[in-house]
């Protein structure tokens, strides 16, 4: 079969848009950062979640150790259930402490992980028992409001 | 007597956009039926790809580089105002993958590439070239418009991915380069926020439509135009603007289904 210069442009503008598509997955997207293919799932309640989404980072010193798998509601304790995944390189003690915090002033949500002084690690499948809810600007502003109402009155 | 003829004419339009609506499935059908000798003779589609795809190349990314700085640009004077900069990455990156990527390059496509196809047959229907074809028992639909839809289809989401890689560049070169946002957060930012398979692959799957749609559009108005010179024109005005409505409604759907709730 014999090749023409056609051929060639083709198979360059061919190679140019799948380039381009790798540099796209690679450069821009996720898929070239981290490879979370490795990872265990633990659980936590917590009594609210805030805005937490799924997807959002879990971090641990402000690094990325991993993303929330799932949120659910327990139909029992009326607690919201969290399912974390986690990188298997990065393993925390039995006593870490889970609480959602937020990226900056009104940035995302995200766990922030504190680990504890246990010697135990936790296995996959286990509960973060210590944890901290998000904290709810209505709630922290009528909390303001009741301790002022509670202040005694200046004297005059 | 007026009335009722506008009344007629009225119906006769919507009728007749219902009917050729009719044909037109029947001839996308007929072109995935009637499809295997573009790839059992793959030298057809290679020709048309180079015509379709690789003549589209300069303006795709020239556009692709400048709308990149654009919303470099506008999107670095608007996050300014909340302090947020460092977002200007997942902006540009966003809005080019998911929406100006795909649309962009579709109606860049349907206009430079949709039209001169449109032409092209039409031309040969009117010097007869497809009649002569029947006449010698070679399919026309085998011959000359399954290599192009199959081009079409094919060029599309590559020619898509560049423009989006040359439009982050773009933004790129505005945001960091120019205007001095840090680097590491236009980058890292951005990989934190742009995911595979929600974002790109999404992004890809609506330039594989948009291709589809534009090529069956410019094909049929080919195949269907009158003969005539006024016929051939009119057919490629006619490609153009259905095509490029078509891009944006399908654009609307398609977002509505791939990104809510995201």
């Amino acid at each position: 079969m014999e090749r023409t210069t056609l051929d060639m442009w083709v198979g360059i503008f061919v190679v140019a848009g799948i380039a381009a598509l790798v540099m796209l997955a690679m450069k821009v997207g996720n898929l070239g950062t981290y490879n979370m293919s490795d990872t265990y799932e633990v659980y936590a309640n917590f009594t609210n979640i805030g805005g937490l989404k799924p997807k959002a980072s879990i971090r641990s010193a402000g690094v990325l150790v991993g993303r929330v798998k799932e949120i659910s509601l327990n139909t029992e304790t009326y607690e919201a259930k969290v399912v974390m995944s986690i990188d298997k390189r990065y393993q925390f003690p039995k006593d870490t402490f889970a609480s959602i915090l937020t990226s900056g002033l009104l940035g995302e949500q995200y766990i922030g992980l504190m680990p504890g002084g246990d010697s135990e690690m936790l296995k996959s499948g286990e509960q973060i028992k210590k944890t901290q809810s998000a904290m709810v600007l209505e709630d922290l502003i009528g909390k303001f409001l009741y301790s002022k109402a509670a202040e005694p009155a200046p004297n005059k | 007597m007026s009335v009722a003829s506008a009344i007629r004419g009225i119906g006769h339009r919507v009728v007749n956009a219902v009917w050729r609506i009719g044909v037109a499935a029947r001839f996308f059908f007929l072109t995935l039926v009637y499809s295997g000798p573009s790839f059992r003779r793959f030298h057809l589609t290679i020709k048309e790809l180079f015509f379709t795809g690789v003549m589209s190349l300069i303006i795709i990314v020239v556009a692709g580089l400048f709308v990149g700085m654009v919303l470099g640009l506008q999107g670095y004077e608007t996050l300014k105002r909340y302090g947020s900069e460092s977002a200007l990455g997942v902006m540009v990156a966003l809005g080019l993958v998911r929406e100006l990527g795909p649309v962009m390059a579709a109606l860049l496509f349907a206009s430079r590439a949709g039209s001169a196809m449109t032409a092209e047959i039409g031309l040969m229907k009117a010097t007869e070239q497809i009649s002569a074809m029947e006449m010698m028992a070679v399919n026309p639909i085998a011959r000359i418009i399954a290599p192009r839809f199959w081009a079409g289809v094919i060029s599309m989401p590559l020619l898509a991915a560049l423009f989006s890689a040359v439009g982050v560049f773009g933004g790129y070169f505005v945001g960091v380069v120019q205007i001095g946002v840090d680097e590491g957060s236009f980058w890292s930012q951005m990989q934190a926020a742009v995911d595979f398979r929600e974002d790109i692959l999404n992004g890809v799957i609506k330039s594989l439509v948009f291709g589809t749609v534009v090529t069956v559009i410019s094909l049929f108005e080919g195949f269907d135009a009158p003969p005539t010179a006024e016929g051939v024109s009119g057919a490629t005005t006619r490609t153009v603007v259905t095509s490029s409505l078509a891009i944006l409604m399908l654009d609307f759907v398609l977002t509505a289904i791939m990104f809510r709730g995201s």
